[in-house]
């Protein structure tokens, strides 16, 4: 029997960037695939010596971005280090703050906790922080799986608008944009596939 | 796009059935962990309302709705008054009154949910109408037969049985066709509905014929009242024609599922033995109804209604 993981990819195939972006030549490049890298290595160093000591790390990646930086941590963390650290999937959907608002539900992600989080330190990795609600979110999802001895935030790219009182502990770069910004994570043709890099897309129109 | 409420896979686009699927896919994780409850629909209230019996939907969408954090409201008329059609609108009316977010319907006589979702604020789901449809039924088969077999593009579904009372039936085969299965129906002449084949489908009164080369057969259940004469000379003709057993089955695909939406007739139209064991997969259609309408209820409660708009 297929596991019920493997084909949802098949069923609807769903691209990582909204489908209503101009498709104009304005968007700029704020990392490249050398500066995304060169991030997640001095990231990797970062988490390694602000845990020092600590082997019960978790790494859960905030779908769909986050999963690609994730599994890269992971790897930088395993050569600078030796340890290999899980690495997880956790969607937000369910537990965002504007499903009321929305008139369309919006796609759920996958979801794949391979460790318990009891007692671990949690490293929520997100490609983009903004308003802090999508943490916020992650955080009461995280809390459902168990209780973790603390929950830190990797960000690739942090644009500052917070709504709410969260922190990010360790940023990629800080990248200051209007509002009406739209920044992304991509990669070859529109997937998460490397070289990856952040683009940042004025949004058209009144939306 | 999907509408203001569900009241028949007929009305749905295969975007619309890969999408409710895909969100079950999703919906069968929560249903893994140790705390099975996310906050999605906080706040939320759902009634199921139930005219006709039914403790096995109306439970799997109470679970569902539960595991969303909605409140759930069972209300089950049970007066034969009932079935005029001024006191149903009415009784609806009533708990429309009461601001649900969704009302979930079953009612014995075709098109009900339908003349109460035109009288309702809030989005409308049906859970079985007459002889008309039940499309979570519908859905909660296509995603297990979708997990077991990794596609419905191209498969050989047969249907066996009473097909001409079964809103299973009718949404199965708008289901399975509009996914790019072929479907075949196996059934006695007199339970065969005319002009059955204008939908798509081939009908046969052969089993054997119907389920040669299958990938999935699915059982329906026959009432009994209608083994009485009328239709079927007796039980034991019936299932002696159309009851499947192994013996049967050999015709089909050596990978064949069988399938059944329950209660089953054992001896009638499963054997025992097939009832309780591989190739059905009866156990796994009831868990994948509770992630089904899970989907359902996340794509259809709960949304603001003008942004939902109007089906």
């Amino acid at each position: 029997m297929p596991n019920p993981q493997t084909p949802t990819d098949s069923i609807a195939q769903k691209a990582s960037v909204p489908a209503d972006l101009p498709r104009s030549g304005e968007e700029r490049v704020v990392l490249d695939d050398t500066a995304i890298r060169r991030a997640l290595v001095r990231m990797a160093h970062e988490v390694l010596e602000r845990n020092e000591g600590q082997s019960r790390l978790y790494l859960v990646a905030i779908p769909n971005g986050g999963v690609p930086l994730a599994r890269q941590l992971a790897e930088n963390v395993r050569s600078i280090s030796g340890l290999e650290l899980p690495v997880g999937i956790l969607d937000t959907t369910l537990y965002r703050d504007d499903l009321a608002q929305r008139g369309e539900r919006p796609p759920l992600r996958r979801t794949e906790m391979p460790s318990a989080v009891d007692g671990r330190i949690v490293i929520l990795v997100d490609d983009v922080a903004n308003t802090g609600r999508t943490i916020r979110a992650a955080m009461d999802a995280l809390m459902d799986f168990g209780r973790p001895s603390g929950v830190q935030v990797v960000a690739l790219v942090d644009r500052g608008h917070r709504e709410l009182p969260i922190r990010i502990d360790y940023v990629g770069k800080n990248i200051p944009t209007h509002a009406r910004e739209l920044v992304i994570l991509r990669g070859r043709d529109g997937g998460l596939e490397p070289p990856l890099e952040v683009v940042v897309v004025p949004r058209g129109g009144d939306a | 796009m999907i509408g203001r409420d569900l009241l028949g896979i007929e009305d749905l686009d295969r975007v619309d059935l890969e999408r409710i699927l895909e969100t079950a896919e999703r919906m069968q994780e929560v249903g893994l962990r140790e705390v099975k409850k996310v906050p999605t629909l906080r706040g939320r209230t759902i009634v199921n309302l139930f005219f006709e019996p039914s403790t096995r939907t109306r439970t799997s969408f109470e679970i569902a709705g539960k595991r969303l954090s909605a409140d759930v409201v069972n209300f089950s008329p049970t007066s034969s008054s009932l079935t005029k059609d001024e006191s149903i609108l009415d009784t609806a009316r009533t708990l429309d009154a009461m601001a649900p977010d969704a009302v979930v319907v079953r009612h014995k006589v075709a098109g009900v949910p339908k003349r109460i979702a035109d009288a309702l604020a809030a989005p409308v789901i049906n859970a079985g109408d007459g002889a008309h449809e039940h499309p979570t039924q519908a859905l909660l088969d296509l995603l297990t037969v979708y997990q077991e077999k990794g596609r419905i593009d191209g498969l050989s579904v047969t249907i066996v049985g009473d097909v001409l009372h079964s809103r299973v039936a009718r949404s199965n085969i708008y289901g399975f066709l509009k996914l790019g299965a072929e479907v075949r129906i196996a059934a006695p002449p007199t339970l065969i509905p005319p002009a059955i084949e204008t939908l798509g489908v081939k009908a046969f009164t052969s089993l054997r014929e119907a389920i040669d080369g299958a990938d999935v057969v699915m059982a329906l259940r026959i009432q009994r009242e209608r083994l009485d004469g009328a239709y079927v000379p007796s039980i034991r003709e019936y299932s002696a024609t159309f009851g499947l057993d192994r013996n049967k089955l050999r015709f089909a695909k050596d990978d064949a599922i069988v399938m059944h939406p329950g209660p089953v007739n054992r001896g009638v139209e499963l054997s025992h033995d097939l009832a309780d064991h591989r190739p059905s997969v009866i156990l796994d259609q009831v868990r994948n109804g509770v992630a089904l309408r899970m989907a359902v209820l996340y794509l259809f409660a709960g949304r603001p209604l003008a942004a939902a708009g109007e089906a």
